[in-house]
């Protein structure tokens, strides 16, 4: 009576062993997945412009089978450092106010309210920036930045309103609660006995920041902006309906531009010929790769901070 | 949650039973026409639905091509390096339609000459006060107000259709920019569709693109008179659009391009647009249901066409089509007799 | 005096910096207002039975509404679940319990640098698994879409879950001699059972608000569809083509499906809430 029952032990463990780590792997199978089935869409295009020609060319050019995704990077990167810019400082301002200043009750409102930021669909601060973003730049901003900025190149030409800066702004408005609450997760792993220490020598509020809390939770909200610069890269929807989508290079931030996620979310249901489709599919290769690589060294930088 | 599987099963197993679902992709030019043709044609034929997406001519092409879809639409005839990809594949004309101009924050009646229009989209023209539209429009008021053009992002008939008329009438466009349905923009602002520069026009002060005559008429846009062949200002409309395909004779394979057409009273960017299918249907009922709805589209339907701002097909145009579509087969017989 | 000066100096930075602070606050919470006000107040107006039980009208017509988006959404997220769910939550367990070694944090780390894979990415791939070779949109690519966007926070968070299991519980089962497999299946993984549905709900309400590997995998269809072989209409691709159009009464329904499309939403997301708030853990 025993035996068997060891036996039967044995075996629903071996079965467990064995299905636990295939469930494992089957997670490194839809990466290699990912990799495998743009790879495979992507190369004939690879096969006859080359990789080089692919990512440095600035002519894109469906007529002539000429693909050259500059203008693309060049937009993704601009409105992607906008986006940072913004957010950024007031991401930080957020979790410092949540982490070090708010009172309790405050502190789960306000935490909770970026929680529902962060939670409204991409194709929303599309519909929201599309009917409310884009006219107030059109109306308002632009020719005021235009006014006092001017004597900048990145702030001339005529204010259209759809182009890099609304997107910069909604990639903003969308990447904060990433940066926001990676920032409060960063501070919260600080002890509090550096903070009190900082107090009791006489130190204001801000001065326990500035000279022991931001030390501290620098590289943590470094690997925050690389996230939320990982996540800005890849977002699609919303930027697609206010970047404008021309394919062009482009100094003034007033002007269209087109960023990698858009151009395939435009291009890949209608892209003629392999060579299209596969010239879409290398640049969906490549931003996968790209926010691998960014979203590995974020992590290793803000995990890095926690082990110190 | 499992109520909700269970329930969705439930439903999934009742929908066996439900209409014929014909599944199309093409075109935003005739989109408005389709779809109010598509819901008249459910009225009184209840077993087969007609599932059209305008996802534009290039998107069309691919999509029927790569058969994902049963039916295709597209305002340019595809090339014959696009009809080697996809063998046994024909045209089938629904109506005629008209690309206008639209501009946005200028009074009505604007007129251009195409060497204006090519230069307005070359970007050589950049202010509406420039001399060269200020010649054309005598006693207009044109205000100092840069020119924001608006264009298509996707493959486009209509952009097909529109390159075509500014690839015959201007040789610098030819050789610069070309003809085809997405070409390299020297300026201005992308929109998805028909739907997305009209939207673009409607909303940007300056705007100056290139829309089907129904998305303009509909959403009240302002269009400019082009001057033609034959040296008229001519406005887009119905009639001028008839006028055009009046001198046309068409090919059997039915591709062909009436842009710039001569005759006093044509509108110069004017097009037929077609549904394309293959001539052998491999699925039998929706090769009859998709055959028996091009017959009644090319006939009771376009008397739908007029109020939607689209130019009902001449008369000797219908009986070639007619014929052509006796030659569409399903198992080796004819789709309309085999009913 | 020349130390009084200072320190009121430092107190008026102290002031001014908790100021600023105070304003980026305001400045991240005012596009929130603005969105929600907006979707809430124009999408209100145009929200009625017909606008949520009847298919779209036709180009032009007025009425008709959004209800095949509704289902078709709700259809595309139950797909995803079901091929998502067994895998993140699988991944997870195995995690949680076996993933100590080299594959675990191989298996680890994939799943948190998986996790900001651009959407529009997984459209693609879905394209070239399924449209492509089944010759046809259809719904079973969308929800694969949906689906594998899900698996790695799924595991990720599972994960965790499961980890909050005490280990008194664990060593409590194996020391009465239940298996270690039945010990993670029936102790375990009932104890963390709330946290794990908090966890999917979470991940499905996420895949609600997707759009773009949605546009050439699901498309879109102006009917009712249940078949998982065909083309499907969703409250996000209907959002972004009535947004984009020119027409007033299409830009209307697009505010009034992002209202929708936020309370569904939002519901999956008190449902989550509620579920992790009466779980054990």
């Amino acid at each position: 009576m025993l035996l068997p029952q060891t036996d039967r032990r044995h075996i629903g463990d071996r079965v467990f062993g064995i299905v636990l780590p295939v469930l494992g792997c089957a997670l490194l199978a839809v990466a290699l997945i990912i990799f495998f089935a743009c790879a495979k869409l992507a190369l004939p295009a690879i096969e006859k412009l080359g990789v080089l020609r692919l990512l440095t060319g600035s002519d894109w050019n469906p007529v002539e089978e000429s693909f050259g995704a500059l203008p693309f990077i060049y937009g993704t990167l601009v409105t992607s450092l906008v986006g940072i810019v913004l957010a950024l400082p007031i991401s930080v301002g957020l979790a410092l106010f949540l982490t070090e200043m708010a009172p309790r009750q405050v502190r789960v409102v306000v935490a909770m309210l970026v929680q529902i930021l962060a939670g409204i669909p991409s194709v929303v601060y599309g519909l929201w920036g599309l009917m409310v973003l884009v006219p107030l730049l059109r109306s308002t901003v632009e020719p005021a930045l235009g006014r006092w900025l001017g004597f900048l190149p990145l702030f001339r030409g005529p204010p259209i309103g759809l182009g890099y800066l609304a997107a910069g702004i909604i990639l903003a408005i969308m990447i904060l609660p990433t940066i926001a609450s990676v920032t409060v997760e960063v501070l919260r792993t600080m002890p509090q006995a550096l903070r009190e220490g900082a107090l009791a020598l006489g130190a204001t509020p801000w001065e326990a920041i500035r000279l022991v809390v931001l030390p501290y939770a620098r590289r943590g909200i470094f690997g925050a902006a690389i996230l939320g610069l990982g996540r800005a890269l890849g977002e699609t929807m919303a930027v697609t309906m206010v970047i404008g989508n021309q394919p062009e290079i482009h100094a003034s931030l007033f002007s269209p531009g087109y960023t990698l996620p858009s151009v395939i979310a435009n291009e890949f249901a209608e892209a003629t010929g392999a060579v299209h489709t596969g010239a879409l599919a290398a640049l969906a290769l490549a931003l996968f790769l790209v926010s691998l690589t960014l979203s590995g060294a974020a992590r290793v930088l803000i995990r890095s901070r926690r082990l110190r | 949650m499992r109520k909700l599987i269970a329930l969705s099963f439930l439903i999934a197993g009742s929908a066996l039973a439900a209409p014929l679902l014909i599944n199309g992709a093409g075109a935003t030019f005739p989109f408005p026409l389709y779809s109010k043709w598509f819901g008249e044609y459910q009225k009184t034929h209840k077993d087969a639905q007609f599932n059209y997406q305008s996802i534009g001519s290039g998107g069309g092409i691919k999509q029927i091509t790569a058969r994902t879809v049963d039916f295709g639409a597209s305002d340019a005839p595809m090339s014959d390096a696009e009809i080697a990809a996809a063998p046994g594949i024909m045209h089938i004309p629904t109506v005629l339609g008209a690309v206008a101009v639209v501009y946005n924050g200028l009074p009505a009646g604007l007129k251009l000459s195409p060497e204006a229009l090519a230069d307005l989209f070359l970007g050589k023209i950049t202010k509406w006060n420039d001399a060269r539209i200020a010649m054309l429009n005598p006693g207009m008021k044109l205000p100092d107000v840069a020119v924001t053009i608006a264009h298509r992002s996707d493959g486009s008939g209509t952009t097909a259709v529109f390159t075509d008329y500014l690839g015959k009438v201007s040789s610098e466009w030819k050789s610069k920019v070309g003809v085809g349905k997405a070409v390299k923009w020297p300026v201005g602002l992308g929109g998805k569709g028909n739907e997305g520069v009209t939207g673009l026009c409607k909303s940007t002060p300056g705007a100056l693109g290139y829309v089907e005559l129904a998305y303009a008429s509909q959403n009240k846009l302002t269009m400019a008179s082009l001057r033609n062949a034959d040296g008229e200002f001519v406005a887009p409309s119905i009639a001028s659009t008839s006028a055009a395909a009046a001198g046309v004779t068409l090919p059997a394979d039915f591709r062909v391009s009436i842009t710039n057409a001569k005759g006093k009273a044509s509108y110069p960017i004017s097009a037929f647009t077609y549904i394309l299918l293959y001539k052998d249907q491999a699925d039998a009922a929706k090769g009859r249901a998709l055959t028996q709805f091009l017959w009644w589209a090319t006939h009771e339907g376009q008397v739908v066409a007029g109020p939607l701002d689209y130019a009902p097909l001449p008369a000797a145009v219908v009986s070639k089509v007619e014929t052509a579509l006796r030659t569409i087969m399903v198992q080796g017989r004819s789709a309309l007799a085999a009913n | 005096m020349k130390m009084r000066v200072h320190s009121a100096v430092r107190r008026v930075v102290n002031w001014g910096m908790t100021g600023l602070c105070l304003t980026a606050v305001l400045m991240a919470l005012m596009p929130l207002g603005s969105i929600l006000w907006l979707v809430v107040s124009k999408g209100a107006r145009s929200l009625s039975i017909s606008f949520l039980t009847e298919l779209p009208a036709a180009v032009g017509e007025s009425g008709g509404g959004v209800g095949n988006a509704i289902v078709g959404t709700l259809y595309l997220v139950v797909l995803a679940g079901l091929l998502g769910l067994p895998l993140g939550v699988g991944a997870g367990v195995y995690l949680a319990e076996r993933g100590a070694g080299r594959l675990g944090s191989a298996v680890r780390f994939t799943a948190e640098v998986l996790g900001s894979v651009p959407s529009i990415v997984v459209g693609v791939v879905a394209y070239g698994l399924v449209v492509a070779t089944m010759h046809r949109f259809s719904a079973l690519a969308g929800g694969l879409a949906l689906g594998i966007l899900m698996v790695p926070t799924l595991a990720r968070a599972t994960e965790e879950m499961v980890r909050l299991v005490p280990h008194t519980l664990r060593e409590a089962s194996l020391a009465l001699g239940v298996p270690a497999w039945r010990t993670t299946l029936s102790i375990v993984l009932r104890t963390a059972w709330g946290g794990i549905l908090n966890v999917a709900l979470l991940g499905i309400a996420r895949a609600a608000g997707e759009t773009a590997p949605l546009l050439f995998t699901s498309l879109n269809n102006q009917y009712w569809n249940f078949r998982p072989d065909q083309p499907t209409a969703s409250l996000t691709v209907q959002i972004f083509n009535y947004a984009i159009s020119p027409y007033e009464d299409w830009q209307r329904k697009a505010w009034g499906s992002a209202l929708v499309l936020l309370l569904l939403v939002g519901l999956l997301s008190l449902l989550a809430h509620f579920t992790r708030r009466r779980s054990a853990i």
